[in-house]
C-alpha cells in the first residue's frame, strides 16, 4: 500500500519583487500613470524596479501514503510557500501537483478565530474553516474540550483568554481533524513546552493510523521524533531527500560548516547600498576562522562589505539581531547604544568586528539579520542573513551546564550573603 | 480515494468551481452564523439597532421630504410608508454591498491561511444583511398598524424584488471586492457609492416624481433608470403600495438588465482575479 500520494512535478513559483515600495497593494492611480506613461514612452520603459524573485525554483518530490515528510531549511527556504501552494492558497507559477485525498492544511494555529466569540462557538467556527463539516465537530466537540483543557472557560470570549489557553484550544480543534494528508508548518513553536509533546504525541497517533503528514519545523528535535524522511529546501530548491536523520545532519552542518557566509548574492534586502554586507566570518580572538561560537569563549564576528569605489563612509550605524529557531528576538548589539559608531571608515577598509567576550547563548542554532545605516540613510537591511551554530561551553567555569528548557541565555552573576553577615 | 483527486497547475481553471463551492457550504453557513453572532456581541439594545437605524431614518425622510419639502407621496398612502418601501430595500443593498464589498480585506487572514473558494466570503455577507432587512420589516408591519393600511396581493410577489436586490448587491459587492483586494482606492470609493446611490435612488421620493416630470428631458430618466436600485425600489414600492403607484415598465426592464450585467461582470472578475488574491491581499 505504499501508493504515491503527492506528487510535485518542476513546481516553481515566482514573486514579482517592486523595489522601493513598502506597500505590497498598489493604488488605482499609480497604476493609472504607469500605465499611461508606458503608453507614450513605448520603447525604452525598461522598468528597473520591477525583479523576478523565485521563491521556488524546479521542486519535485513524490510522498507516499503513510509517509511522515519532514521539510526542513533556513527561514526564506521556501518552505512555507511549498504548503501554501499544497494547501491551494496560492497558484504555482510552473510545474504540476497531483494530490490523491483529502487534504488539510494547518498552516497557522487558530485561524479564523473571533475574539469576541466564545470557546465553544470558536470550536465550530475554526473547525468548519479547517474543513469538518458540522456533524464531524459535534461528534468530537468533547474530545476536543478535554484535549485543551479549557472546560471551565468554554463559554468565555476567547479575547479573555491567556495565550496559552487560545493556543491550547486552537490546536486541540485542529488535532481532531482526520484527512487523509496533512500539512502543517510551524505550529508547535507556540504553547509551553508539555503541551508541545501533548501535540507531537497526537500528530504521531495521527501517522500511526496511516495517514501522510507534511511537516514544516525549526525544531530539529520534533522534525526527529516525527518525521521518518525530510526533504532539505535551500533557496528554493530541494537540496537533498531522504532518511530524516541523515537530512538533518546535512542540514545542520551545511548552515553552520560554511563558516564564512556569503551574503553576495543575497537578494532579499534593502537599502541604498552605500555598503553592502558581503560576507560574515566567526573568529576567534586570535582570528582563527570558527565553524561554531562557544558559549563562554570570547568571540568575533567579523562583518564584511562592499562599497560604493571611492565614495567615503561617514557615520556608519551597524546592527546585529539574533533570532533563536522559532523565530523569537533574543538580543540585539548595536554601536548606537555603545556609542561606538564609526565617524568615517578608511577608504581601504571594508570590513568591521564585533566583539563579544564570553559568547553568552546557550547551544543552538541563532538566526541573525544585518542592519547598516550611513550618514543616517538605510544602507542596507538583510533580514536572516544567516545562522550562527553556537556548542555548549563551560560558561560559568565550573565545568556544569544551565539545563536545556532553561532559556538561553547565560550571564555572569553571584551568590552571596549580604555584607553583615 | 480518486474522487479527492487534485490537479494543482498554474493558469488552469477549476472545472469544478461550482461543485467545490457546493461542497463548502458548510463553511458559507458558519461565516454567516460568525457574522451574525457578533454583530451585536457587547452591544446593550443588541438586535434592535437592525429596526432602530432604518426607522429613524424613515421618520426623519418623512419630515424633511413631505412636510418640509412638500413632495407628493403616490395615491393617498402615508408618505412615511411610502419612504419605508423605500429605505427597507435600499438599506438591505448598502449593507449588503458594501459588508460584501469589504470582506475579502476583512477576512485576508483566512485568504491567506486557508483554501475554499473564495466566493463564499462575499456571499455569506449578503445573508448578514439579509436578515437585517427580515428583521427590519417590523417597521413597515408596524406601519401598516399605524396607519390601519391593508396591502393587495402583490406584496406576495416581493421575494421577487427581493431576489432583484440581492443580484444587484452580489454583482457589484463582488466586482468591487475583488478590486478592493488590488486596489484599495475602493475603501474609498464604497461609503462614496452608497451615500451617493441615496440621492439618485428614489429613497425619499418617489420615481414617478422623476418620470412624470416634465421639465426632465426622456434622456436624463433613462439615465435615472440605468440605476438598478430604481427598478428595485419601484418593484417594492408597486408589491406593497398597490394601486397607489405605477411600475414604469422600461426603466423597470433597464434595471434588471443592469442588475444581471453586474451578476455576471461580478463574478467573472473575480473568478478571473481570485487565484491571486492570497498573493496580493
Amino acid at each position: 500500500m505504499s501508493n504515491t500520494v503527492i506528487k510535485i512535478e518542476n513546481l516553481s513559483k515566482s514573486y514579482l519583487l517592486k523595489h522601493q515600495q513598502t506597500e505590497r497593494y498598489s493604488t488605482l492611480s499609480e497604476t493609472l500613470v504607469k500605465k499611461t506613461r508606458s503608453v507614450f514612452n513605448s520603447k525604452n520603459s525598461s522598468n528597473k524596479t520591477v525583479e523576478e524573485f523565485w521563491a521556488l525554483n524546479d521542486v519535485s518530490f513524490d510522498v507516499k501514503q503513510g509517509e511522515r515528510v519532514g521539510i526542513i531549511g533556513r527561514n526564506g527556504a521556501g518552505k512555507s510557500t511549498l504548503l501554501k501552494i499544497l494547501s491551494r492558497i496560492v497558484a504555482p507559477t510552473k510545474g504540476r501537483i497531483t494530490i490523491d485525498g483529502r487534504v488539510a492544511s494547518l498552516l497557522e494555529v487558530g485561524t479564523g478565530f473571533h475574539p469576541e466569540l466564545s470557546g465553544r462557538e470558536n470550536i465550530f467556527l475554526n473547525g468548519s474553516i479547517l474543513g469538518m463539516n458540522k456533524q464531524e465537530i459535534q461528534r468530537k466537540f468533547d474530545e476536543i474540550v478535554a484535549f485543551s483543557e479549557v472546560e471551565r472557560f468554554l463559554d468565555t470570549p476567547v479575547k479573555r483568554y491567556s495565550s496559552g489557553m487560545y493556543v491550547r484550544l486552537a490546536f486541540a480543534v485542529a488535532a481532531h481533524l482526520e484527512p487523509e494528508i496533512l500539512i502543517v508548518d510551524e505550529v508547535l513553536a507556540v504553547g509551553d513546552a508539555e503541551f508541545q509533546r501533548k501535540c507531537l504525541g497526537k500528530m504521531k497517533d495521527v501517522s500511526g493510523e496511516g495517514r501522510t503528514v507534511l511537516f514544516v519545523s525549526h525544531n530539529m528535535a520534533a522534525i526527529q521524533n516525527l518525521c521518518d524522511k525530510a526533504v532539505y529546501m535551500k533557496r528554493g530548491e530541494v537540496q537533498m531527500i531522504g532518511d530524516s536523520e541523515k537530512v538533518i545532519s546535512t542540514y545542520l552542518k551545511g548552515s553552520s560548516a560554511n563558516a564564512e557566509m556569503n551574503l553576495a548574492d543575497r537578494n532579499d534586502r534593502s537599502g541604498n547600498s552605500a555598503i553592502r554586507f558581503s560576507s560574515v566570518e566567526l573568529k576567534d580572538t586570535s582570528g582563527n576562522i570558527l565553524a561554531a561560537f562557544q558559549s563562554g569563549k570570547d568571540a568575533v564576528l567579523n562583518l564584511k562589505f562592499d562599497r560604493i569605489k571611492g565614495k567615503e563612509i561617514k557615520n556608519l550605524h551597524i546592527a546585529v539581531a539574533f533570532d533563536d529557531e522559532f523565530g523569537q528576538r533574543i538580543s540585539h548589539m548595536n554601536n548606537e547604544i555603545t556609542n561606538e559608531i564609526f565617524n568615517s571608515i578608511p577608504d581601504d577598509c571594508n570590513e568591521v568586528e564585533v566583539h563579544i567576550p564570553r559568547f553568552p547563548f546557550k547551544h543552538g542554532l541563532y538566526t541573525f539579520s544585518l542592519y547598516a545605516t550611513v550618514n543616517g540613510e538605510l544602507a542596507d537591511w538583510l533580514n536572516e542573513a544567516g545562522t550562527i551554530d553556537v556548542e555548549s561551553g563551560d560558561f560559568y567555569n565550573t565545568g556544569k551546564q544551565l539545563p536545556d528548557g532553561q532559556g538561553k541565555f547565560l550571564f555572569q552573576y553571584n551568590f552571596k550573603l549580604p555584607s553583615k553577615f | 480515494m480518486s474522487k479527492h483527486k487534485i490537479i494543482i497547475e498554474p493558469g488552469t481553471e477549476n472545472s469544478n468551481y461550482w461543485r467545490d463551492l457546493w461542497n463548502y457550504r458548510g463553511l458559507f453557513y458558519f461565516l454567516a452564523w460568525r457574522d451574525i453572532l457578533v454583530r451585536y456581541k457587547q452591544t446593550v439594545i443588541g438586535i434592535l439597532w437592525s429596526v432602530l437605524r432604518p426607522f429613524v431614518t424613515i421618520v426623519v425622510f418623512t419630515i424633511v421630504f413631505n412636510k418640509l419639502g412638500g413632495f407628493p407621496q403616490d395615491g393617498d398612502v402615508p408618505y412615511a410608508i411610502m419612504v419605508c418601501a423605500g429605505m427597507l430595500p435600499w438599506q438591505f443593498f448598502s449593507s449588503a454591498f458594501s459588508e460584501s464589498a469589504n470582506s475579502l480585506i476583512a477576512n485576508s487572514n483566512l485568504l491567506t491561511k486557508v483554501y475554499f473558494p473564495r466566493l463564499i466570503v462575499p456571499a455569506s455577507t449578503v445573508i448578514v444583511s439579509l436578515i437585517d432587512f427580515l428583521i427590519s420589516f417590523v417597521i413597515l408591519i408596524g406601519l401598516f398598524v399605524w396607519y390601519q393600511y391593508v396591502p393587495d396581493w402583490k406584496i406576495l410577489l416581493l421575494p421577487l424584488f427581493l431576489l432583484l436586490a440581492m443580484i444587484t448587491a452580489m454583482g457589484t459587492g463582488l466586482f468591487i471586492a475583488a478590486l478592493n483586494v488590488k486596489y484599495r482606492d475602493f475603501r474609498y470609493v464604497i461609503p462614496f457609492i452608497v451615500q451617493f446611490g441615496l440621492y439618485i435612488s428614489p429613497v425619499g421620493f418617489s420615481s414617478s416624481m422623476i418620470y412624470n416630470h416634465e421639465n426632465i428631458p426622456q434622456y436624463l430618466k433613462y439615465l435615472y433608470s440605468l440605476n438598478p436600485m430604481v427598478g428595485v425600489i419601484d418593484g417594492f414600492r408597486w408589491c406593497i403600495l398597490g394601486d397607489n403607484t405605477a411600475l414604469n415598465i422600461s426603466g423597470f426592464i433597464l434595471s434588471i438588465i443592469i442588475s444581471i450585467l453586474f451578476l455576471f461582470l461580478g463574478i467573472w472578475y473575480f473568478r478571473k482575479t481570485e487565484k491571486s488574491f492570497a498573493d496580493v491581499i
